[in-house]
């Protein structure tokens, strides 16, 4: 590839494209993680309605395509006359599918941590509130962390499917510019060492955070 | 309401045709991954610097890049450029295999290395080759413990196979589409596609699960 | 009631999944008291424990600590209860995520809202009271079973509780680890701390307890002074020495 079509075509496409990326990876991610910690907490300590209401979520979203569902949102809702538009679209789908895959991953990290220490906690006088702020919290968090920054790297990389919905970010560039040119090849090469290098970054970023917040003996298993 | 279900129920046969497509790229993908992934993993463990570096490459590329780049980069780019000739079909299954491969290593590699490697000194101490013995105890351990990350990459290329829609193959995602198209009946159509994908991945869970119990040794991977 | 009554506990009941766990149980501590609970698992001796601290709610009965009697039902008091009273459970519960020193100190800087400072110190000390000042910047993993007992007998006593129940404190531990928790209990016993505790540890009843409460099913079936109950030549077989028997011969003699 000459440096030329590199520089003057692909790379100021592909930038374009990358920001919208990150306008659709960053605020999926927080949701997502928020709605996953909502429905993990909720399927173990919620009222049994709303703990049915969570597994049902979770069974559907991760049982099914994340394609279909996006497909729904942008092409099925209209039928309904819910018109979302591509971004919308992209976000909610990302958040929903995401939130049920870390909901699995909070549930799991919820229920490694033994229950005595709840009652030593209430023993000292450690109001329920509080229980789960200094004592649940921090470990639940720890324990979830290789899990749900998993699914942080799943994002980034399904963050392409916006094109299905028409959101124009990295992959959807590509594909413009490489129809264009009709240099496929380049193109998506350059569009896949962009994407490697998110991935590869965010894992570098999460196997820092996993060192800092590390206590010894705190492993996977609780002991 | 009743005109959708009715379209639903019209178009069930060509959705449920688009199964067997679906089955036919994940089974293809899958037995790639698996025919690959196997001696990939043991060059991983039991290979040279240049071989380990090699695998971890390649992993590295196939796991960090996004199936429908991929799908793109293959199809339009790489394929042609090569001068192939590849359907889409088949274009989706080599690409979600070539993913595969890296995924289904890296389970077979971690099932290898869990395993006491007391046994291997044991079987060579009997007088087997390494390959053999790793071939004869090794391999038959390692793909027991390896069924239930099966079972989660079998869901995850399960749902995968749907992004090759953008190829234009002829599976359920795509027919969903085409009948949508015609019909406007995207809801419908679209709910129905997911059920049958949700029922697909129930039933190949159920179907590993049943497979790891018919495999499994009494007690045994408890002391793991 | 005597004036140094510390704590009063009339007619507790609890049934828990249908079975009666505690059937009509009553007790009176004096200030300075160790009184031991000995009996069959499931005999409700954890449940009681846990119902005096209201960690457990009971159906029926009443509490008085000090005097005053407790309500059940407003969630303030409760929480403001739970702090007089500390707990030592059978498998430690410390906390996994925080070491030593903060495992004694979160109660008090969350709890009683001391600085991070003065919690911290507070800490220093009770750890250094059962000989683990050198110890406090590990975490449970790292310590040994003795170790860990040992904490969380700081973390209760930081509180500053009247009150200490021990839930069968050595059941969990080899028996070369035992020795070291009742040692640092015997001191607790000597700085007239008043304690109620369940175990199986025979000869620690013996030389310490002020009383032997036996439980079986429920109930409290004998209760007395150790001399007196298991009197070697008690004319009348007691229940409580047939099971200290079994449990001499099971565990051997030490305390």
């Amino acid at each position: 590839m000459e440096p030329s079509f590199l520089l003057d075509e692909v790379v100021p496409a592909l930038n374009d494209g990358l920001v919208l990326s990150l306008l659709l990876i960053i605020p999926s991610a927080c949701l997502g993680l928020a709605m996953g910690i909502i429905a993990g907490t909720l399927r173990i300590f919620g009222p049994a309605w709303s703990s049915e209401l969570a597994k049902w979520y979770t069974t559907i979203f991760r049982g099914t395509p994340l394609v279909v569902q996006l497909f729904i949102l942008y092409f099925g809702l209209p039928n309904l006359g819910i018109y979302l538009e591509p971004y919308l679209a992209a976000v909610i789908g990302f958040t929903l599918c995401s939130g049920a895959y870390h909901s699995e991953y909070i549930r799991g990290a919820l229920l490694s941590i033994k229950r005595g220490q709840v009652l030593a906690a209430q023993s000292l006088g450690f109001s329920t509130w509080k229980t789960m702020l200094c004592i649940i919290i921090p470990q639940a968090l720890r324990r979830a962390l290789p899990g749900c920054g998993n699914e942080l790297i799943y994002l980034i990389k399904y963050s392409s499917l916006a094109y299905i919905v028409t959101c124009i970010e990295l992959t959807g560039e590509g594909k413009i510019l490489a129809s264009k040119t009709f240099r496929f090849t380049e193109v998506f090469m350059a569009v896949g060492a962009y994407y490697l290098a998110l991935v590869s970054l965010a894992t570098l970023g999460l196997q820092k955070l996993e060192r800092v917040l590390a206590v010894p003996g705190f492993g996977k298993n609780p002991s | 309401m009743l005109d959708s279900l009715i379209v639903v129920r019209d178009a069930l046969p060509y959705l449920l045709e688009g199964s067997l497509v679906t089955i036919g790229i994940v089974v293809g993908a899958m037995g790639l991954g698996l025919v690959a992934g196997v001696p990939m993993a043991m060059a991983q463990v039991y290979g040279n610097r240049a071989l380990r570096l090699l695998v971890a490459v390649y992993v590295w590329l196939f796991r960090g890049i996004p199936v429908l780049v991929l799908l793109f980069l293959f199809y339009f780019g790489l394929f042609s450029l090569m001068g192939l000739n590849i359907s889409a079909f088949w274009a989706a299954t080599l690409v979600l295999g070539m993913r595969g491969m890296a995924y289904q290593s890296q389970i077979f590699r971690g099932a290898m290395q869990s395993l006491p490697q007391g046994q291997l000194k044991a079987a060579m101490a009997l007088g087997m080759s390494e390959l053999k013995a790793i071939r004869v105890i090794i391999l038959p351990q390692a793909l027991r413990l390896s069924i239930p990350g099966w079972s989660n990459e079998y869901s995850i290329v399960l749902k995968d196979s749907a992004i090759a829609f953008v190829l234009g193959t002829s599976e359920i995602m795509s027919r969903a589409h085409f009948v949508a198209s015609r019909t406007y009946e995207q809801l419908a159509l679209y709910i129905t596609a997911g059920a049958l994908f949700f029922l697909l991945t129930w039933l190949g869970v159920r179907g590993l699960r049943v497979l790891e119990r018919k495999v499994s040794i009494p007690g045994y991977a408890q002391q793991i | 009631m005597t004036d140094n009554t510390l704590l009063r506990v009339e007619s507790l009941s609890k049934d828990l999944g249908g079975k009666t766990i505690l059937n009509d149980v009553s007790l009176q501590m004096a200030t300075g008291d160790l009184k031991v609970l000995i009996g069959p698992s499931g005999g409700g001796k954890s449940t009681l424990l846990q119902c005096i601290n209201l960690l457990i709610f009971p159906d029926e009965g009443r509490i008085w600590l000090g005097g005053r009697e407790v309500s059940f039902r407003k969630k303030r008091e409760v929480l403001a209860f739970r702090q007089q009273i500390g707990m030592i459970f059978q498998d430690f519960n410390l906390f996994d995520h925080l070491n030593a020193m903060d495992n004694v100190a979160i109660a008090l800087r969350k709890v009683k809202r001391m600085s991070r400072l003065s919690a911290e110190k507070r800490a220093t000390e009770e750890l250094e009271r059962v000989g683990l000042g050198d110890k406090r910047g590990l975490y449970p993993a790292e310590l040994s079973g003795g170790q860990k007992q040992r904490v969380s007998i700081a973390r209760a006593l930081a509180m500053d509780p009247v009150l200490l129940l021990l839930d069968e404190p050595t059941s969990a531990l080899d028996p070369e680890l035992i020795g070291e928790v009742l040692s640092v209990i015997r001191s607790l016993s000597q700085r007239n701390i008043t304690m109620l505790m369940a175990t199986h540890q025979v000869g620690f009843a013996r030389t310490l307890a002020q009383e032997i409460l036996f439980m079986e099913h429920g109930r409290i079936i004998e209760q007395g002074h150790p001399m007196t109950l298991l009197a070697k030549d008690n004319p009348v077989a007691s229940r409580t020495m047939d099971f200290c028997t079994k449990l001499s011969e099971i565990y051997g003699e030490s305390g």
